[in-house]
């Protein structure tokens, strides 16, 4: 097991969010670093995305 | 009575941000009902039985944008469209536009913003697995608040995360405080010297809470979602997450929080615990230790906070059933002796386990029924219960004419993130739950307490007034208003819990 990197738990972490706009919004006003994704599910849905993370691999 | 509906192509948004619409145009003069939705199948059912469904929205995609309004007037229902486009528009988070296209993917965020180290990712569950992924390949953390994601996906995101030395916290991870900075539904808390390992949102949100109402903060509080200290998964986030801690130097002891290890999980968490040279106490509501003596076991959320900060100031410390016993004498010589049972709704899953195990020995298994709201199967394709209070008012409404139903126990949970007002719509329910009870002859008993901070937005003593003018009876903890409902029902256990 590797260490987990202790680097995030030393300093505020900057966050890209995807998902609920809302989590974006609550870590800026808790002082933090946040960019929010745009996000939308891909063209052709769960099926196209995982072929996609397979790609990935 | 006119229906206009619009259709914009391939215009997602995410389910809080439809809410927000829908709400926005229901509060219109005239308007009767109104719906933003994403064109699925299951919500082209919802549009027709809600009378919404229009030529217009029948072609719309499961990547289209639906606005349907149901007016009447022609012109209400234009002014509810116009409504919706009014807070589509509106743009909340800041670190955007600055000339700089608002990105698409990850990758064209950390193209952006190359120094992110944490993806916080609450993407339709389906989905979610990938983004995760996608997240950990490129070295960042993951805080995975999506549920709805296999256990099989969770195994493998928790494998890749460890050999990369990287925190994949969740899925179904509804809160986590990294160096001060709550994510997901996170209560407004003080940077402190408790550090916190936790398997759920709620569970961690009344213990952060009570932690800051007893004066004490967070040093960081990693969760790991519900199934870690599952046979399958095997602890394999809590372990690490207990090192990290362990190393951490701001954490001076560290909190357990999450429903009962798998038995062949417990020697690995108290092998790690035992390993840790600070106090550990461990709240794994239901659980009992193994007996290697690691770690300082409790019952309740509410004593893990209070054994924490008895444990930083060296005090001793035991359980206590009621706050304030006179108190609770008061409020039981106002009440109406019920008949029937307690229903439990509860919008924080911890909170309703915690609950059970509270209930089941004073009042038997029989005697109670306790629903999660934010479970798997309420959640799908609609926002939790944290964020849109409807669905549990409607099932508190329903309550007032089910004539088993004597008492009804309840959570409040605020925080950022959270409904910005969630007393408001749960007090009107709770009246009119009342008085269709009181219409049939029959007592309805409701029960609460209110997990929050004076930091939170919605103004903890603010919601806990709302309540209290609605004739809810509002107890310090989980643990006490469901205690405070058994003795209702039961007052022959007044000498048991009041000590009379």
């Amino acid at each position: 097991m590797t260490p987990i990197d202790g680097v995030l738990l030393g300093q505020s972490p900057s966050v890209v969010n995807l998902g609920l706009e809302v989590f974006a919004i609550e870590v800026e006003a808790a002082g933090a670093t946040v960019i929010h994704v745009d996000w939308r599910p891909p063209a052709g849905g769960p099926a196209v995305a995982a072929l996609l993370a397979r790609l990935e691999d | 009575m006119p229906v206009r509906a619009v259709v914009r192509r391939s215009a997602y948004r995410d389910s809080m941000v439809l809410m927000r619409v829908a709400e926005a145009v229901r509060a219109l003069a005239g308007v009767r009902e109104a719906a933003a939705l994403m064109g699925t199948p299951a919500n082209h059912e919802l549009l027709a039985s809600a009378g919404l469904a229009t030529d217009d929205s029948k072609d719309a995609a499961p990547g289209d944008l639906v606005i349907a309004v149901l007016a009447d007037t022609d012109s209400a229902a234009e002014a509810g469209l116009a409504e919706a486009e009014r807070v589509l528009a509106e743009r909340r988070v800041s670190r955007e536009g600055a000339g700089r296209a608002r990105p698409r993917t990850l990758d064209a965020a950390l193209r952006q913003m190359p120094d992110a180290n944490l993806a916080a990712i609450s993407v339709p569950g389906e989905y979610a697995a990938f983004e995760a992924q996608r997240a950990l390949r490129r070295g960042l953390h993951v805080f995975l608040f999506s549920d709805n994601v296999t256990l099989e996906d969770e195994i493998a995101l928790k494998r890749l995360a460890v050999e990369r030395g990287l925190l994949c916290m969740g899925p179904d991870c509804g809160t986590a405080y990294i160096g001060g900075v709550g994510l997901g539904f996170a209560n407004v808390v003080p940077r402190g010297r408790v550090g916190c390992v936790a398997a759920s949102g709620t569970g961690l949100q009344a213990v952060v809470s009570r932690l800051a109402v007893l004066g004490e903060g967070v040093s960081h509080a990693i969760g790991v979602g519900g199934r870690d200290l599952s046979a399958e998964v095997g602890g394999a986030m809590t372990l690490p997450a207990l090192e990290a801690l362990a190393a951490d130097a701001t954490t001076e002891i560290i909190v357990v929080i999450g429903k009962p290890p798998a038995p062949e999980v417990v020697p690995r968490l108290e092998a790690a615990i035992g390993r840790i040279a600070k106090p550990v106490i461990v709240c794994c509501l239901g659980a009992r230790p193994a007996g290697s003596g690691a770690g300082r076991w409790v019952s309740t959320l509410e004593d893990a906070a209070e054994l924490a900060v008895a444990t930083l100031r060296g005090q001793t410390w035991s359980p206590r059933v009621f706050t304030d016993a006179a108190d609770v004498r008061a409020r039981l010589s106002r009440a109406r002796v019920p008949r029937g049972t307690i229903l439990g709704l509860y919008t924080g899953g911890t909170l309703a386990h915690e609950a059970g195990l509270v209930l089941e020995p004073l009042v038997g298994a029989g005697a109670y029924r306790l629903v999660d709201l934010g479970a798997d199967e309420f959640t799908r394709g609609r926002p939790h219960p944290m964020l849109d209070p409807e669905a549990r008012a409607a099932r508190v409404r329903q309550a007032g004419g089910s004539s088993d139903v004597g008492v009804l126990l309840l959570d409040l949970v605020l925080g950022r993130a959270v409904h910005p007002d969630p007393a408001t719509p749960l007090a009107a329910a709770v009246r009119e739950a009342r008085h269709a009870a009181a219409a049939s002859g029959r007592a309805l008993n409701i029960v609460a307490s209110v997990v929050g901070t004076d930091g939170d937005p919605q103004d903890l003593r603010r919601q806990t007034e709302t309540l209290e003018a609605a004739g809810v009876e509002v107890l310090p903890s989980n643990a006490q208003a469901a205690r405070f409902a058994a003795l209702l029902l039961r007052p022959d256990l007044d000498r048991a819990l009041l000590g009379s």
